[in-house]
C-alpha cells in the first residue's frame, strides 16, 4: 500500500532519503530550515532547488490488514473478549492478539506477522465477523506470509522475546556431548546460540535455550559473555611480558556482563496498609528493655495439659499463658493498656485487654487481637487463637478482629530469633517481642549447672508516658507469672 | 517409573526408555489416539496439565482423552465474574477454592462425584458434537434404556430436562480442546449454595452469565452407577468411535520432568491476578444500611481493582472529610474483603477519630465487605 505518511526513523537513517544533489545544489544558498530534518517528521518542500525530489513519499512499511479467520463449526461471528495489544505495541509472529469466545468456547488469536499493531478494529465485547479485518499490522514488508492455517498461538509458556537466529547457515560447532544432550532434548542445534568460541555451542546453551523453551523457573544468572580479549590487551599487564614470552598463555578473565533488569511496582493493599501503619509509628518515641525468661516450669505445665486441650479439639501452645500473664501483669500496670492522643493533651486507659498477636500470613504481616484477655481464661484464650490462625491462614479475617487492640505481643520466636526491637502499633503505646525458647545450661540455686528453657523478651514503649522503671516492673510481674505458674493461679480473674 | 499403567492397559515392550517430556513419549508411543487419566483430585495441577498438553504434545496426527476428577472445586469460565457467578462468602465458609479455567463457558462446581473429560484434538478435527457422542453412547452401552442426548448447546440431557454435563471449549493455533462434565454423584445441596450468587443484582457487566439449568446425578437414577466403571466405559467407547486402542495411561501432573513448565502453569492459575485479576471490569451498585442510615455505594472495578468508589452518607452521620479520606483508601486496593478488612484498619489505626466515628466506619466496613 503506497501511501503518503510521516514516518518516525532514526535521524541518520532519514539523511539517507536524501539526495546528494540536494546536498551540493543548495547548502549555501538555502536557508538552514529547509534543510532541517526533523526526526519525527519528514516533510519535503518542493521548490524550484528541490528540482530532483517527489513531493511525495513511497512508504517502504505496507500495511497488512489481519483478518479473522474462520474459527470452524461455521462459525460466522464472536465477541471480543480482551486485548492483548494496543495500537502502537511491536507484535511478533505467534504473539497472542486477543482473546475472543463465540458459544462456549474462548480463542487465542495470535499474530501471523512481525510488526507494529497499527489500527485495533474492535472495542472490548463487541460483536467480531469472520473474514472482516480485525486489526492492521504494519509490517516490514519483506516477509514471506505464512500458510493459511492463521491462528498461530505462542504456546503460553513462551511470550518471552525471540531468542536471536543469527546461528543459521554457519556450521555449528559442538562436542559429541553437547549433541547427545540437544538430541535426547530434540533441540535443533541451529536455534541454539553458542557462546563459546567461534560460536561453539556449549552444555550452558542448551540448557538455557531449554529453560527458554519451556519457561522452567531458573534464578537468573548472570549471562556469561565470553569475549576473547584481543592479544594486545594482555600486554599491559605485567611490563615484564614483552621482554619474556610467556610459556604457559595468560588465563583471560571474561568479565560477566549482568543482564537482569529492575523492577519497580506501585506499593498497594497489603503493603500499602503495613506502610500507612509504620510511618505513624515513626512518631513515637521507642525506648526498648530486654529480658530473659525461664520457662522451665511452663515447659513442663504445657506438656501436662497438652493432652486435656487436644481432647477438647484445641491445640494449646506458649502463647495463651504468655497473653493471659500479660493481662495479670497489665491490671496492674495500667499505663501500658493506654493510648496517648493525637495532641498528647490526655491519656486514654483502656478497660478491655484487647491483646493482639502479629501474625504472618501469606499476603504478610496481620495483626488480628482477642478482645477482653481480662475475661477470658487460658483455655478460652487458646480457643480464639486457633480460630484466628484458622482465618489468618485462609485471608478471612474481618475487620472486628483486625481493629480494637490496646496491647500487641509477637511471637517471632516461632520462626526464629531472640532479641528484636519491636514497632508498636499505634494508638497502642507498648508492644512485646518474643524470641524462640532454647535449652540452655543456667546454674540453680544449689550452685549446680542445670538445664533450663530460656525465651528471651524484647519490649518496646512509648517513652512520653512510659518510664523505663515502668516497663522493667511489668516484665517483671508478667516474668514471675511464667517462672511459676502455680503464682498465676493466685490471681486469675 | 513415572507412568503407571492400569491394570487394563497393555504393558509397553521392553524397557521404557526415560524420555525427556510426556510429549516424545507419545511420539515414541506411535498410537494416532491416545488416553490419559490424571493421578491428581487438584484443580490447579489439572488445569495446568490441559494446557501443557494443548502448548507441548503434537495433535495434528493424533488426538487424545484426558479423563480427571477434582476435590471440591467451583470453576468459572475465562471471561466470567465470579462475583456473579458464585456465592464467595460460602465458598469461603466451606474452605472451598474457585479456581478459573482458560476455556470460555459457564461456572460449574466439581467435587468427587463429578467426572471432567477433555477431548484434545488439531483444529481441524475440532468437532464437539462427535466427542458428547462418544460419552451419551458410552453411558448407553452401560445403561440401554437410558435417556440421554445432547442438546445442540453441547448439554447432555438426562430424560429430556436435567442437565448431567456441560460443555467448554478452548481453540488455539493448531490444536483445540473440548471439555465437559459428568454428574454421577455430586453434592447438590453444596452445588446449589455455591453456584447461587448473593451479589449478582448488585453487578453490572458484560461478562458472560451462566444459564443455570436443573441439574440430576445419574446416581439418583440408577444407584448402581458407579464412577470408575462409568470411566472405563468413555474410555473404550472413545476407542471404538474413533478407531483407537489406547490403554489408559495414568499420570502424575505434579512431575515436572516429565513436562517441564507445569508447575509454573498451575502456579499462575492460582494467583489472585488470574483467578479475580481477569474479571471483565463491572461495577457494583448498592444500598446499604447502616443503624437506620442510607448509604450508596458505587465501585468501578477493573482488573479486580476499585479503580472508582463513591459512598453517598448523610453529612451528619459521618463527616465527608473523614469519608474522602476512607474513599482514597480504597481506591486502587483489590476488590477482595481480606485486603479491604486490611487496609480499613490501618486507616483506623492511623487516623485519629472519636471512638464513636470508629464504630460507625467499623460497621459500615461489614456492609462493604459483604458485598465482595
Amino acid at each position: 500500500m503506497a501511501a503518503v505518511i510521516t514516518v518516525r526513523a532514526p535521524f541518520v537513517f532519514m539523511r539517507r532519503l536524501v539526495s546528494a544533489r540536494l546536498h551540493r545544489n543548495c547548502c549555501s544558498k538555502l536557508p538552514a530550515a529547509c534543510l532541517v530534518l526533523r526526526p519525527h517528521s519528514y516533510s519535503l518542500v518542493a521548490g524550484r532547488q528541490h528540482r530532483y525530489f517527489h513531493t511525495s513519499y513511497v512508504a517502504a512499511r505496507p500495511i497488512v490488514q489481519f483478518k479473522l479467520s474462520d474459527i470452524g463449526e461455521g462459525i460466522m461471528e464472536v465477541t471480543v473478549k480482551e486485548w492483548y495489544v494496543k495500537e502502537g505495541d511491536k507484535v511478533s509472529q505467534f504473539d497472542s492478539i486477543c482473546e475472543v469466545q463465540s458459544d462456549k468456547a474462548s480463542v487465542t488469536i495470535t499474530s501471523r506477522y512481525d510488526g507494529v499493531i497499527r489500527k485495533l478494529y474492535y472495542d472490548v465485547d463487541s460483536i467480531a465477523l469472520v473474514g472482516k479485518p480485525l486489526v492492521d499490522i504494519e509490517t516490514d514488508g519483506g516477509q514471506a506470509e505464512s500458510p493459511q492455517e492463521d491462528v498461530v498461538e505462542t504456546p503460553a509458556v513462551s511470550q518471552e522475546e525471540h531468542s536471536p537466529q543469527e546461528i543459521k547457515g554457519h556450521k555449528t560447532q559442538a562436542t559429541p556431548a553437547v549433541r547427545r544432550l540437544a538430541m535426547e532434548n530434540n533441540i535443533k542445534l541451529s536455534e541454539v546460540v553458542g557462546t563459546g568460541k567461534d560460536g561453539r555451542i556449549l552444555k550452558e546453551d542448551i540448557l538455557n535455550f531449554i529453560a527458554k523453551q519451556t519457561g522452567a523457573i531458573l534464578p537468573p544468572a548472570p549471562f556469561q559473555e565470553i569475549r576473547p580479549q584481543p592479544p594486545a590487551a594482555a600486554a599491559p599487564l605485567t611490563p615484564s611480558a614483552k621482554a619474556t614470552p610467556p610459556s604457559v598463555p595468560i588465563p583471560v578473565i571474561p568479565k560477566p556482563v549482568f543482564t537482569g533488569k529492575d523492577h519497580t511496582e506501585p506499593i498497594k493493599g497489603f503493603q500499602k496498609a503495613m506502610v500507612k501503619t509504620m510511618s505513624a509509628a515513626l512518631k513515637i518515641p521507642h525506648f526498648g528493655y530486654k529480658d530473659e525468661v525461664d520457662l522451665s516450669q511452663l515447659v513442663r505445665l504445657r506438656s501436662e495439659l497438652k493432652g486435656l486441650t487436644e481432647s477438647r479439639g484445641v491445640k494449646l501452645s506458649y502463647m495463651p499463658f504468655f497473653i493471659k500473664a500479660a493481662s495479670l501483669a497489665l491490671l496492674h500496670f495500667p499505663i501500658l493498656n493506654s493510648s496517648l492522643d493525637e495532641n498528647c493533651t490526655s491519656i486514654t486507659y483502656k478497660a478491655a485487654h484487647n491483646i493482639g498477636l502479629a501474625m504472618d500470613t501469606s499476603q504478610g504481616l496481620l495483626v488480628p487481637n482477642v478482645k477482653n484477655i481480662q475475661m477470658l481464661s487460658v483455655f478460652e484464650i487458646a480457643v480464639e487463637l486457633n480460630r484466628l490462625q484458622i482465618l489468618g491462614a485462609s485471608g478471612q479475617l474481618g475487620t472486628s478482629d483486625l481493629t480494637g487492640g490496646t496491647f500487641t505481643l509477637s511471637n517471632i520466636g516461632s520462626i526464629g530469633g531472640t532479641y528484636a526491637k519491636p514497632v508498636i502499633l499505634p494508638p497502642e503505646v507498648a508492644i512485646g517481642a518474643l524470641g524462640k525458647i532454647q535449652v540452655l545450661p543456667r546454674f540453680n540455686h544449689k550452685d549446680e549447672v542445670v538445664k533450663a528453657h530460656i525465651m528471651n523478651v524484647s519490649w518496646s514503649a512509648d517513652h512520653r508516658i512510659i518510664d523505663g522503671a515502668t516497663m522493667c516492673r511489668f516484665s517483671n510481674l508478667w516474668r514471675s507469672y511464667l517462672e511459676n505458674p502455680a503464682s498465676m493461679v493466685l490471681d486469675l480473674k | 517409573m513415572i507412568l503407571r499403567l492400569s491394570s487394563r492397559a497393555c504393558v509397553l515392550s521392553g524397557s521404557v526408555r526415560l524420555k525427556s517430556t510426556l510429549a516424545s513419549f507419545f511420539d515414541d508411543l506411535g498410537k494416532s489416539g491416545i488416553i490419559l487419566k490424571s493421578a491428581s483430585s487438584g484443580i490447579f495441577e489439572n488445569l495446568a496439565l490441559e494446557d501443557w498438553i494443548h502448548d507441548h504434545v503434537d495433535l495434528q496426527n493424533r488426538s487424545l482423552l484426558l479423563l480427571w476428577r477434582n476435590s471440591p472445586v467451583v470453576v468459572i469460565g475465562r471471561h466470567q465474574n465470579p462475583w456473579q457467578e458464585c456465592n464467595l462468602p460460602a465458598t469461603r465458609r466451606l474452605g472451598i477454592p474457585l479456581a478459573r479455567r482458560r476455556s470460555g463457558g459457564g461456572t460449574v462446581f466439581h467435587d468427587f462425584g463429578n467426572i471432567n473429560m477433555t477431548f484434545f484434538t488439531s483444529k481441524k478435527k475440532y468437532d464437539r458434537h462427535r466427542n458428547l457422542k462418544v460419552v451419551t453412547s458410552a453411558l448407553k452401552a452401560l445403561r440401554p434404556n437410558l435417556d440421554v442426548a445432547a442438546t445442540d448447546r453441547f448439554d447432555i440431557l438426562l430424560n429430556g430436562h436435567y442437565k448431567i454435563s456441560g460443555t467448554a471449549a478452548k481453540l488455539g493455533r493448531s490444536s483445540a480442546y473440548h471439555h465437559c462434565t459428568l454428574l454421577c454423584s455430586v453434592d447438590r445441596s453444596v452445588l446449589s449454595s455455591v453456584l447461587k450468587s448473593n451479589t449478582a443484582e448488585v453487578i453490572k457487566s458484560n461478562a458472560t452469565p451462566s444459564v443455570p439449568s436443573p441439574v440430576k446425578n445419574l446416581l439418583e437414577v440408577d444407584p448402581t452407577f458407579d464412577s470408575s466403571t462409568i470411566m472405563e466405559a468413555i474410555a473404550s467407547q472413545y476407542n471404538s468411535e474413533f478407531g483407537f486402542d489406547s490403554p489408559v495411561i495414568t499420570v502424575d501432573p505434579t512431575h515436572e520432568a516429565l513436562m517441564p513448565g507445569i508447575h509454573k502453569m498451575a502456579h499462575d492459575l492460582q494467583t489472585w491476578e488470574w483467578i479475580y485479576g481477569k474479571t471483565p471490569k463491572f461495577s457494583v451498585c448498592t444500598a446499604l444500611v447502616v443503624d437506620d442510615v442510607n448509604i450508596k455505594l458505587d465501585m468501578d472495578v477493573r482488573n479486580g481493582t476499585v479503580e472508582r468508589c463513591a459512598l453517598e452518607i448523610p453529612a451528619d452521620w459521618l463527616s465527608p472529610e473523614i469519608v474522602n479520606e476512607l474513599i482514597s483508601t480504597l481506591k486502587g486496593s483489590r476488590y477482595c474483603p481480606n485486603e479491604t478488612a486490611v487496609l480499613v484498619a490501618a486507616f483506623m489505626r492511623t487516623r485519629s477519630m472519636t471512638d464513636n466515628v470508629a464504630e460507625k466506619i467499623h460497621r459500615l466496613c461489614e456492609e462493604m465487605l459483604s458485598v465482595m
